[in-house]
Formats: C-alpha cells, sequence, structure tokens
C-alpha cells in the first residue's frame, strides 16, 4: 500500500540528476542556437535521430563510446541540414525545425525496420556504464546524490558553468550574440554573421545528440520509438524559463527532474494517485513555470530572422 | 599630395534601380566633405560601397592613390575606413565596452578582458571629448549618447576615413552643436571626414567642400562656401526649389478644435500634459513649439484618441469627442499623420493598398456587403499615388520597400483624403528631403485655403514659424507661450522652448 514517508530520499534527488540530464541538454543546445539568431525547435527531432544513431553505433561496434560518437555525428548531421536550410536558404525556421521533428520520428523507425526488422525497438546493446566519482562518493549527503551517475550526465552538468562562460565571458561568445541581437552591426564590424551562426547551430546539435544518446545508451540500453517523449520541448521551455541563461535553464531543469523523479518514485512506491496523473506532473509543471516565466522572457531580438547581407 | 579618397565611375544596381550610376567623388585629406543629395538619390549605397558593406558591380576605389578592393568591412576597417550608419548598428542588450570593443575584443587567454576595453574606451573617450559610461547598456542611454558610441567605435579601430551617415537626423538642436563640435575636432585631429546629409544648413555649418547627388548621378562638386543654398538646393533637386513656402493672408473662422484644461500621464505613469487649453480655427494652422519630450507625443495621443486623458475636455467643432473612441473620432472628422510613420502610420508589411485602406476599410465604396471591394481600394491607391505623386514601382508592394519621403506622403496621402475638417500634423516631415518636405509644406497651407483646422507639431522652429498663423511653445507638458507668428522669432521662441 501507499507509503508516502518513502517518497522523499536521498534516491529521489539522485533520481532528480538523471531525469534533468535529458533537458538539460536541449536546453543548452536551444541557448547555443537562438542566442545566435537561429531559432530550434527542432531539438526533439535531433535527439531522436542521435539517441537512434548512437543505439547502432554501440550495437556494431559493442563499445557504448563509439555509440556517442555516431549520435554526435549524427546530431551534427542534423544541424547541419537545419543551419543550411535556415541560414543559407533563409527558410522559414519554425518550419525547418518541425521537418526536422517529423524526420526525427520517421527515419529512425525506418531504420529500426530496415536494420534489425523491428516496428518500435531495438535490440538491447551496450550502455554506458555510470562513472563512480572517488572521494566524492563516499561523502554524506552528496555522495548518494551525485556521486555515482552516467558520464552524460556529469558531462551536462559541467556544460552549464562551460556553457555559461563561453557565451558570457569569451569574444567568441560575444560575437555568437551579437548576430542573435543585432547581425547587421555585427557585419560592420566584421563578424561573420553566417559562419557565427553555423557554429552556434553545430554546437546547438552536438549538444541535442548527447541528450539523445543519454536516453538510448546510458538511461536505456536500447532504442524505444519516440523516445524522447517530448523532453526536446521541454527542453525548450526550460530555456525559455531560464532566459536563454544557461544557470537558469538549469533551474528550470531541476524543477522539471524533480517532478519527473517524483513522479517515479510516486508509481514504484503505489501512492493512490491516479498513475497517468503522475506522469503528466512534469509536463503541467512545465507549463505552469513557463507560463510564469513567459511575461518576462526577453529572446533574443533577431530569433527566426535570416540575415541578409546587404 | 593624393586625394585621401578617389572612387571613380562606380556603378551599383538593385532590382529595379540604379543605386550609383558612374559615380566619381574625391575627398582630399582633412576634409570636412559634404555629400548632398535626396533621399535615395544614391549617397548611402555610395558610403556602403566605401565602408566595405556592399559591392560595387563596376568601379575602382583608391585610397592615398593605391587601388583597393573590399570584400568586407573587416578589409575596409583595416584601411583605416569607417562609417557611423544613419541606422546605429549598436547591439541594444550589450554595454557601451562590449559595442565598442565587438569584432575587435580584447582578451586574457580564452576570456574577454573587459577591463581593458573598459580603460580603452575611457582613454579615447576623454581623448576626444565623447562622453559616454562603458558599463551602461545601450539600450537605457540616449540617441546622442548612442551615436558618441558609434563614433567611438570607429575611432577604436583607428578610422583615419570617417563616414557620417546623416549623423544628425536624431539629435536635438543642441545635441547637434555639440556633434559640430566633435566633427572639427576629429577634421583637426587630422581625419578625414565624409559627411551624408540632405539638409542644406548644415552643408554650410560644417563642409569644407560637397559633391551633390541626384539618382544617383554626381551633379558636381563645389566649395562649399562658393555656394548658397538656393545653388545648392538647386542642385539637388534639379529645378528651383521653395525653401521658405509662401502662405497667402487667410481669415480664420470659427472654432474646430478646442482642448480644455487635459491633463495626462505618460507611459511611466508621470505627468506628461499639464493643464493644456488652446483652440484651432477653420483656416489656420496653430503650431506647437518645443524640444522633444516635452509632452507633445501625449498630446497628440490624446487628442486622437490613442491615450486616455487623466481629465480635460475636447471638443471638434461643438462636439465632445473627449470619450469617444479613435475610430469615432476620424468619423467625427479628426485626421491624424502621425509622429512615428513606421509604427503608427503604416503597416510596413501591407501593400500600399492594404495600407491605403486603413480607416476606410469599413465604409463604402470599399466594401460590399461582408467583402473588401479590392478594385475599388486599388482605384483609390493608384488615383492617391498619382495625385500625391508617391515614388513606387506600383501599389502592390509593401510599404517598406518605399523610402521615408514616400512613406510619408502615402499617410499625408490617406490622411488628407478623410477629408477631415481638423488635422494633427506631428512633426510631418521629419527625416524627409527638401523636395518631400516642400510638398507636405504646401499641402498643410492647401488645407488652410480649404478653411481646414491645421495643429501642427515640430521641432523644427524654421516649419513652425513658415507655417504657422499662431505658435504656442510647449515646455515640460505645459504651454508656457502662445503668440502670433508674425510676432514670433527664432530667439523668442528658443528662450521659452528652454523654460526661460
Amino acid at each position: 500500500m501507499a507509503n508516502w514517508s518513502q517518497l522523499i530520499s536521498l534516491a529521489l534527488f539522485s533520481a532528480t540528476i538523471r531525469s534533468l540530464t535529458p533537458v538539460l541538454y536541449p536546453a543548452l543546445a536551444g541557448i547555443f542556437s537562438e542566442r545566435s539568431g537561429v531559432l530550434n525547435i527542432g531539438l526533439e527531432g535531433m535527439m531522436l535521430i542521435s539517441a537512434f544513431a548512437a543505439v547502432v553505433g554501440s550495437y556494431y561496434s559493442g563499445n557504448a563510446w563509439i555509440g556517442v560518437l555516431w549520435a554526435i555525428a549524427a546530431g551534427l548531421l542534423t544541424s547541419l541540414i537545419h543551419a543550411f536550410m535556415c541560414i543559407t536558404l533563409k527558410a522559414d525556421q519554425a518550419i525547418v525545425g518541425t521537418g526536422i521533428n517529423i524526420l526525427g520520428i520517421g527515419l529512425p523507425s525506418y531504420l529500426l525496420l530496415k536494420l534489425f526488422g523491428s516496428q518500435g525497438i531495438s535490440p538491447i546493446v551496450n550502455r554506458l556504464s555510470k562513472w563512480r566519482i572517488p572521494v566524492v562518493v563516499d561523502l554524506p549527503v552528496i555522495g548518494p546524490i551525485l556521486g555515482e551517475h552516467s558520464p552524460l550526465a556529469y558531462i551536462a552538468l559541467i556544460m552549464v558553468p562551460v556553457s555559461w562562460f563561453v557565451l558570457f565571458k569569451t569574444p567568441f561568445g560575444l560575437r555568437l550574440r551579437s548576430v542573435g541581437e543585432n547581425p547587421s552591426a555585427a557585419d560592420s564590424v566584421g563578424v561573420n554573421v553566417y559562419l557565427m551562426r553555423y557554429i552556434a547551430v553545430m554546437i546547438s546539435g552536438v549538444l541535442a545528440s548527447l541528450g539523445g544518446a543519454f536516453l538510448s545508451i546510458s538511461y536505456l540500453a536500447q532504442y524505444t520509438r519516440m523516445m524522447t517523449a517530448g523532453r526536446g520541448f521541454i527542453g525548450l521551455a526550460a530555456m525559455i524559463f531560464g532566459r536563454w541563461n544557461p544557470w537558469g535553464a538549469l533551474i528550470a531543469c531541476l524543477i522539471f527532474g524533480f517532478a519527473d523523479a517524483l513522479q517515479a518514485t510516486a508509481q514504484a512506491a503505489n501512492v493512490p494517485i491516479p498513475p497517468q496523473f503522475l506522469l503528466a506532473l512534469p509536463y503541467i509543471l512545465s507549463i505552469v513555470t513557463l507560463i510564469g516565466a513567459m511575461g518576462r522572457a526577453n529572446p533574443p531580438a533577431y530569433v527566426a530572422k535570416p540575415y541578409e547581407k546587404a | 599630395m593624393k586625394p585621401a579618397v578617389e572612387m571613380r565611375n562606380i556603378v551599383k544596381q538593385f532590382p529595379g534601380v540604379l543605386a550609383n550610376d558612374h559615380i566619381s567623388l574625391t575627398v582630399e585629406k582633412g576634409e570636412i566633405h559634404g555629400l548632398l543629395g535626396e533621399n535615395g538619390a544614391g549617397k548611402t549605397t555610395l558610403m556602403s560601397i566605401l565602408s566595405g558593406m556592399s559591392v560595387p558591380d563596376e568601379g575602382e576605389i583608391l585610397l592615398n592613390g593605391t587601388p583597393i578592393q573590399f570584400g568586407n568591412c573587416e578589409d575596409a576597417i583595416k584601411q583605416g575606413i569607417g562609417m557611423v550608419h544613419q541606422h546605429f548598428m549598436l547591439v541594444p542588450v550589450f554595454t557601451v565596452a562590449e559595442n565598442i570593443v565587438l569584432g575587435n575584443e580584447p582578451h586574457k587567454g580564452l576570456q574577454l578582458d573587459i577591463d581593458q576595453a573598459r580603460t580603452m574606451v575611457n582613454r579615447l573617450s576623454s581623448h576626444y571629448g565623447l562622453k559616454v559610461d562603458p558599463d551602461s547598456v545601450i539600450r537605457d542611454i540616449s540617441v546622442g549618447s548612442q551615436q558618441r558610441v558609434e563614433i567611438l567605435k570607429v575611432l577604436s579601430r583607428d578610422a583615419k576615413i570617417i563616414i557620417l551617415d546623416e549623423p544628425t537626423a536624431v539629435l536635438t538642436p543642441q545635441e547637434v552643436e555639440e556633434f559640430y563640435i566633435v566633427m572639427r575636432a576629429l577634421r583637426e585631429a587630422g581625419n578625414t571626414i565624409i559627411f551624408i546629409t540632405h539638409k542644406l544648413q548644415e552643408i554650410q555649418e560644417i563642409t569644407d567642400r560637397t559633391t551633390v547627388l541626384r539618382d544617383g548621378k554626381v551633379v558636381g562638386t563645389v566649395n562649399t562656401k562658393d555656394a548658397d543654398n538656393e545653388r545648392l538646393a538647386r542642385m539637388m533637386v534639379g529645378r528651383d526649389v521653395v525653401l521658405h513656402v509662401k502662405k497667402e493672408e487667410h481669415q480664420a473662422g470659427k472654432v474646430e478644435l478646442r482642448v480644455e484644461n487635459l491633463f495626462a500621464k505618460d507611459a511611466r505613469g508621470l505627468p506628461a500634459v499639464k493643464d493644456i487649453s488652446f483652440e484651432v480655427r477653420a483656416g489656420e494652422v496653430v503650431g506647437i513649439a518645443g524640444v522633444a519630450g516635452n509632452g507633445q507625443n501625449e498630446l497628440v495621443e490624446v487628442i486622437t484618441g490613442l491615450r486616455k486623458q487623466e481629465s480635460g475636455k475636447i471638443y471638434l467643432g461643438d462636439r465632445d469627442i473627449s470619450k469617444m473612441t479613435t475610430r469615432e473620432r476620424i468619423y467625427a472628422g479628426l485626421a491624424h499623420v502621425p509622429q512615428d510613420r513606421q509604427r503608427r502610420g503604416l503597416v510596413m508589411d501591407f501593400t500600399l493598398v492594404d495600407n491605403f485602406l486603413l480607416g476606410y476599410e469599413d465604409s463604402p465604396p470599399f466594401i460590399e456587403g461582408p467583402m473588401i471591394n479590392y478594385r475599388e481600394a486599388e482605384r483609390f491607391s493608384e488615383r492617391s499615388i498619382e495625385m500625391f505623386d508617391v515614388r513606387t514601382p506600383g501599389a502592390h508592394v509593401t510599404a517598406r520597400t518605399l523610402s521615408g519621403g514616400n512613406q510619408q506622403k502615402m499617410i499625408v496621402a490617406r490622411e488628407f483624403q478623410r477629408n477631415p475638417t481638423v488635422l494633427i500634423a506631428a512633426q510631418p516631415t521629419r527625416g524627409l528631403d527638401i523636395a518631400a518636405t516642400e510638398f507636405v509644406h504646401e499641402e498643410l497651407i492647401e488645407l488652410r485655403a480649404q478653411d481646414k483646422a491645421v495643429l501642427l507639431i515640430s521641432m523644427e522652429l524654421t516649419e513652425i514659424l513658415d507655417l504657422s498663423d499662431r505658435i504656442l511653445v510647449i515646455y515640460e507638458g505645459e504651454i508656457v507661450g502662445s503668440m502670433k507668428a508674425n510676432e514670433a522669432t527664432p530667439e523668442k521662441l528658443g528662450l521659452l522652448m528652454a523654460g526661460g
């Protein structure tokens, strides 16, 4: 029967870290892309394609890290499609992103059938083994929460200060943000607007791909159809909530991750709440936080606007 | 000595327009060279080419006698050419220092060295007397300060040839005076300055020599001190121009617009209009003079119904319109040429036909049952384009593609044809060239001759003095002076405008 006291535990916070990882990646990915002025609502699709590529890589090599490389390659390729359409061809960025999302559903399903003869799931593959961080793992409280996770979870957390530093403390970041805020101004001082945007979208693709790989060869050890379950979009919500700042996005991801971990723990603990409601909880929470954040959100001025050189 | 800049036979074709038609321009080292021409004459295009922002189809450029070729701005910057654009090239959410170093950032290892940037900005700022705060965010500072940032940006890249594209358009009269001082200081320091403008007064004030462009061609280059305003205007427009519109004596009729004890607040909730009362009669132009930001915008918005008054009454003829919606006021006979034509006057991405339809879209003959009668709308647009000489390739292009002057002509065409009893014209010639200004002035005087009441709000004293029958001066939301136009002088008005 229900056991409420089981709900709040150190394991819940550890699960929070696990749950926030696949949302934090697309959130950071979105920040890079949109800070440069390129809307990227195709993150969900990029994650799905990369998740599948990771499984394929791991399946054929037997090494999950090769799977990660495959995922990165797939993410780069997908983001290049996005960049080419949005930056070079100046297509409508929302439509290109939607196209990538549809591709993200269709392409893995097709290849799943071709490669594995399966409709919805791939074979089980080798997955990344967790890292135990020496010293940290033995600390009280912190150890059980942060001591033992997927390497991709640690990379995600480290990417928060790294992204913040790159975006806000380096000349590269200043230029990246300038092409998203006023590309003509950037151009007039010799910043290559197109190149900066390509780089930003490619960084975005790599980050999204790590999110995908986390789901398929770390959290699980196989690809299942539409396994991202909207996390790419939740990531975008976290980006907006966090005002296009990595630290802000981390806070939003913590809220989502906690809600997600809570619902999983609650289900396991048999609390007398319908599981459908529990499953919906993180998403409801996302909508509520977004409504709260929307009023003060200030997106980069030139997001979704292709740059036309005079 | 070789000239600092020599541009030879520059040709630049845009779709449908030959912007530069074999233009040759020589600028000597250390001079302030005026580039005079109407909107669309090709001044900005020519300078975009010199600054590397666009590539010419034909022609060559020599710097100090050496041929050069630019593919992009970076090359031009390296050659010591810097341009201050009419529309500022600043990132609004960045600080002053960040904007100045963008593209040329000092760094410590991987990290942007913001301290060094700040020091550099302070050093340049005090060296040239261009006061800025390196840590202010651009969107929080005044337009005048933003312009100083633009100039510092150019100077920080060691520019020796500085192009200024209509730099005074956004400045208040006091800021313009300060700006002249800066320009002279830059010339003293050995820089060469190319100064784009369409204002004759500025050419006379500051330039050594002037090249006049018209329709993409060079009309001629003159020593400024040898040329008077009439001659320059003729070169620029291609015909004699009436610099000061002449108006016939006209008897004012009954009161058409009456404002009584009006109070209103601005967007921040602070009092902006304080107890303003006045009246405008049929066949009379009443001018409101004042420095920008003294409540003019709020006053116009309250009269036109775009802003709610705190208290007070507005009468159109005998009717109290204070509680009416904007639409009802238009039907009651009020027309409005708004100050910000791109924000309030036009929908920039609509075609000219749709823009002409605005405010007419629910009245015959433009509706037929529930539908818009587009044939009628097109006829109206084409007639308006013809009558008001709007220069456009057709009625189906978007408003955005027209020059500022032609956009303004569209609004004037639309509003004047409402056949209003009262017209509110807020800065109707801002940013317009001489020919378009002349046109708008003549149309306003024509309305007066037709016994319409005209309320003119302008920052340009000459405009106020030329057109008005009576002049009111607004200062900090209050009317601080009222006089007949023939009793007014620029000195008198200037003193009142400054709150004296």
